[in-house]
């Protein structure tokens, strides 16, 4: 369970986030909505620990782990995975390197022994059929000429391979066409089950027709202002944050 | 005997005037009066100095304050050689040869010591490094003993050879200037792979003479690991005709100063020139890549691709010029060098020079310096590799991509273990 109290936050030195209190128990997938500019990248970077991105006040625990306070990779062992908006391209890192790299990082985090080349590859086929992508992308390097529908999906088979119990995913849906959207989906309803939860950050209601969220949460000048079941997310589409932000 | 007193370039000329009746080839009057117009040269212009241009980066006070002898006995009996690259070796300890450590029977090619091959040298030896020239060239003639000897007639294909040059540290400093003689007839081919390592308070100053003929190709990788008590200054001269290939890869990783600096002469109508290299410094060190390339004819390539990669209190020079002349209408000249800074105390200077006199010509050149990405080591950290491995993946990717333009299996091999090896060290004493 992720459990999120009075978490304050800035960037350069300008609050961005002002007291989001948020819980996600395990098993559940909640969505967080927002206009642009309301602090849901800084939420989910936070999370994940980026470097300037500077904790005031609050809390955030993941199963009890103080996640605030370990190292970027720590909190990755300890379960938690962010899906980038915009995921950064490594020329000269291959995909493949890169994935048994993280995947074996983490088994070995974890006590358990690393998978060896082949181990490796069968996984790694597996997965990528499922989410319909190519076999030479694993030669290729990381995102590198990577279409904006394939970075993606890249994410998604990170995630798909890392087994997270905790997966953030920062507008997934940006940038990519319906089938896309639905096998990007497709891979994250694979995932879910009682040991899973994910939080889906999103500007559109259009990705949670594909992922049904359990709870919705509208975050507006870094709070959480209303919390809603899937119907909050229609409610949104319709009236707009305007509506929401003055109900509130 | 008695150790010298003078220092620097007095040193040296007193060394030569003492030496040069004992020196190989001193019955020779023709290298007699080349070793002699070298001492003039030497003489009147010492150790350059930051003042001239080609050295404003690289200081060599140290070497030039320093008083380093000759290695005056030979190194006998076994010595621990670095792990093979190929099966055909010649191996030099102290810049002489040993015979006895090199593998070279059976080649279809004349290789060997030069200072036993001298009597058919005279073509050949200052033809390319004139004694006029740079002054380092000139310390080389005044006083090298030995070097490694190859001349491949026309059509050869002289497959894999190594050269391994090995500095033994005899106590006290001591300096070794071989000179290399490389000679590739009509269509010849060659991929040589050289390794440098020594240890103690060392200047190891060879000079190489590179002729490719017509349509020959000589790839040239070279790796300098030498310990960081260790001066190298390499001049390599290479001129290469119609059709010819000259392909210089260099691993700086290692001495305490490295001066990697090429001379490549494009003669005849599309001849073509790769020089590519990763060097590195990590505190106290420094590195310097200086390239000159005479474009002297027409339909000519050329591609230089240097990676520099500095830790701690180092630092890395570049400097690239490229001359096209009039006549050398439709060059293809490609220059990029990119430094990545691992420290905020690291230094680099970049200094590219396009010089062209011809109107129809493709010449481009760039230049990148950064730190490490600040975006990219998250992306990596998100994923549960910790921090200093994720720095590995992307020190180990800036510099891989330089070597991903060496074709021959094993010297990509060979580059990329000393490639691995630097930065295994770095973490190590990190």
């Amino acid at each position: 369970m992720l459990r999120i109290e009075g978490l304050t936050a800035e960037v350069e030195g300008k609050p961005i986030l002002n007291g989001v209190d948020l819980e996600v128990p395990s098993g559940e997938v909640h969505a967080i909505m927002g206009p642009n500019g309301s602090g849901k990248s800084t939420l989910s970077y936070v999370l994940a620990g980026r470097e300037g991105y500077v904790v005031t006040g609050g809390s955030a625990t993941f199963n009890g782990v103080d996640i605030l306070a370990i190292e970027p990779e720590e909190r990755a062992a300890a379960g938690l995975f962010l899906a980038f908006q915009y995921p950064v391209e490594l020329p000269g890192v291959g995909n493949a390197t890169f994935l048994r790299t993280a995947l074996n990082a983490q088994r070995r985090a974890k006590g358990e022994s690393e998978l060896d080349a082949m181990q490796f590859l069968k996984l790694a086929r597996e997965r990528m059929k499922a989410l319909s992508m190519p076999e030479d992308m694993l030669k290729r390097g990381v995102n590198v000429g990577f279409s904006g529908g394939e970075k993606k999906r890249n994410e998604i088979l990170q995630m798909a391979m890392l087994k997270p119990a905790l997966a953030i995913l920062d507008e997934t849906d940006s940038g990519l066409d319906i089938d896309a959207l639905k096998i990007v989906s497709d891979g994250v309803n694979a995932m879910r089950g009682p040991d899973f939860s994910a939080l889906v950050i999103t500007h559109y209601q259009r990705l949670l027709d594909y992922i049904v969220p359990d709870r919705v949460h509208v975050l507006i000048s870094g709070r959480i202002v209303r919390s809603g079941g899937p119907e909050l997310a229609q409610e949104l589409e319709a009236q707009g944050y305007a509506a929401v932000q003055a109900a509130a | 005997m008695t150790a010298p007193v003078a220092t620097g370039a007095a040193g040296f000329l007193a060394r030569y005037e003492g030496l040069k009746d004992h020196l190989p080839g001193a019955r020779k009057p023709w290298l007699n009066q080349l070793r002699a117009d070298a001492a003039v040269h030497f003489a009147a212009r010492g150790f350059p100095t930051r003042r001239v241009e080609q050295w404003k980066y690289t200081d060599l006070a140290p070497v030039a304050q320093a008083s380093f002898a000759e290695p005056l006995t030979m190194v006998e009996g076994a010595i621990a050689l670095p792990v093979p690259n190929a099966e055909n070796r010649a191996v030099f300890v102290d810049g002489r040869f040993r015979p006895d450590l090199s593998t070279l029977d059976g080649l279809a090619f004349r290789v060997g010591g030069l200072a036993q091959g001298l009597a058919d040298a005279e073509p050949w030896l200052g033809a390319l490094a004139k004694p006029g020239t740079e002054p380092l060239a000139a310390l080389n003639t005044m006083l090298f003993e030995d070097g490694l000897f190859l001349d491949l007639p026309e059509g050869v294909d002289g497959g894999l050879l190594e050269l391994v040059s090995i500095a033994v540290d005899p106590g006290r400093p001591f300096a070794f200037h071989p000179r290399h003689l490389f000679r590739l007839g009509a269509g010849a081919k060659l991929t040589l792979i050289e390794t440098a390592t020594g240890r103690g308070h060392c200047l190891h100053n060879p000079v190489f003479e590179i002729d490719v003929a017509e349509n020959a190709t000589l790839t040239h990788g070279r790796m300098l690991q030498e310990e960081a008590t260790v001066f190298h200054l390499s001049t390599i001269y290479a001129t290469v005709a119609a059709g010819g290939t000259y392909d210089n890869f260099t691993v700086a990783a290692g001495p305490r100063l490295t001066r990697n600096e090429i001379h490549a002469a494009l003669t005849g109508p599309k001849a073509a020139c790769h020089m590519n290299g990763a060097q590195m410094a990590s505190d106290g060190q420094h590195v310097d890549t200086t390239t000159a390339l005479d474009h002297a004819a027409p339909d000519c390539a050329s591609r230089q691709t240097y990676k520099t990669v500095l830790a701690g209190r180092s630092r890395g020079v570049f400097q690239g010029k490229i001359h096209v002349h009039r006549v050398a209408q439709r060059t293809d000249g490609y220059q990029m060098n990119q430094a990545l800074l691992l420290s905020d105390e690291a230094e680099i200077d970049s200094k590219p020079q396009l010089e062209i006199y011809a109107d129809d010509v493709k010449c481009s050149h760039g230049a990148t310096v950064g730190a490490l990405d600040a975006d990219s080591l998250f992306y990596l950290r998100t994923r549960g590799i910790p921090e200093s491995q994720a720095k590995a993946m992307l020190v180990e990717a800036f510099l891989h991509e330089a070597v991903e333009t060496v074709t021959d299996d094993t010297l990509r091999t060979a580059l990329t273990r000393a490639l691995d090896n630097w930065w295994a060290r770095q973490e190590a004493s990190a």
